[in-house]
């Protein structure tokens, strides 16, 4: 079923994300209009906030895996859920270096240690840094597994803080574009935004499939040589 | 001069992407090596 999922619609799902990201940077360059405040920087913000976004849904669906392997005691659920966290830290960094060059270009500054959604962001990724190496110091096994699922669990906790601070930081200097009013931006930016969320989303679940599918051969491999040796 | 940090931007992401294509097919080829090895020991062992 799984090895189907590979062969026929994983092809089709890269296909699927190669059409958005070209679309995603043609409405972001040659539709949405020049932000009348920051200028052409404010472009980054169509890579940036998503990029954010789908670091976020990688954590939450690494603790939905990690909710599995404590509750269901399903076992394939603790690679799946180590796959999503490997994915959300390499989203994680994308975000601190996309922040990073558009703080430098509006702000004048690479990073600001008084800015706290700026600051809990950071604290969220090297959470998830040292979820790596929580997991590689244990022997793999359940308790390698029931340990891992019970930190990334913890860490899920951490995500609606880093979102939410950004709304109730009192310092103002990192935007908040999306409001109770809904988004504060034109018709055809919001367009370029949702069609760049879908982009990246889709990334995400292409990639993810891939590093789930390697993982599951290299186990099968593995297996296949001590039946053998 | 904004335009250079835009293209930074940009080009970060689409370098990890390249990146990360690299090292997936690296392990690609690393898997099918593992495989090729495993069918020769099973034709050797008849």
């Amino acid at each position: 079923m799984r090895d189907t999922f590979v062969g026929n619609r994983l092809p089709a799902l890269a296909g699927v994300t190669t059409v958005l990201f070209g679309i995603a940077i043609a409405l972001i360059f040659f539709y949405a209009p020049t932000d009348a405040d920051q200028g052409i920087s404010q472009r980054i913000f169509y890579f940036h906030v998503p990029i954010a976004l789908t670091s976020y849904a990688c954590f939450g669906w690494g603790a939905w895996k990690a909710l599995r392997v404590l509750w269901k005691r399903d076992h394939r659920a603790d690679v799946e859920s180590y796959v999503a966290i490997h994915q959300g830290t390499i989203f994680g960094a994308l975000t601190l270096v996309t922040g990073s060059l558009w703080a430098r270009a509006t702000w004048g500054h690479w990073w600001l240690w008084s800015s706290r959604q700026l600051v809990l962001f950071l604290v969220l990724f090297l959470f998830y840094c040292a979820y790596f190496m929580l997991r590689f110091s244990v022997e793999p096994g359940p308790r390698r597994a029931n340990l891992s699922a019970v930190y990334a669990l913890f860490g899920v906790v951490l995500t609606p803080v880093s979102f939410l601070a950004i709304r109730l930081a009192e310092d103002f200097i990192h935007p908040t574009v999306f409001t109770r009013d809904g988004p504060q931006m034109t018709g055809s930016m919001f367009a370029a935004f949702c069609v760049s969320l879908a982009a990246m989303l889709t990334l995400f679940a292409t990639f993810y499939s891939i590093e789930l599918a390697g993982k599951r051969i290299d186990a099968q491999i593995r297996e296949l040589r001590e039946a053998l040796s | 001069m904004s335009e250079k940090y835009v293209a930074a931007a940009y080009l970060v992401v689409f370098v990890a992407v390249l990146a990360y294509v690299v090292i997936i097919g690296t392990k690609l080829a690393r898997l099918e090596a593992a495989l090729a090895e495993l069918v020769e020991r099973v034709r050797a062992r008849g």
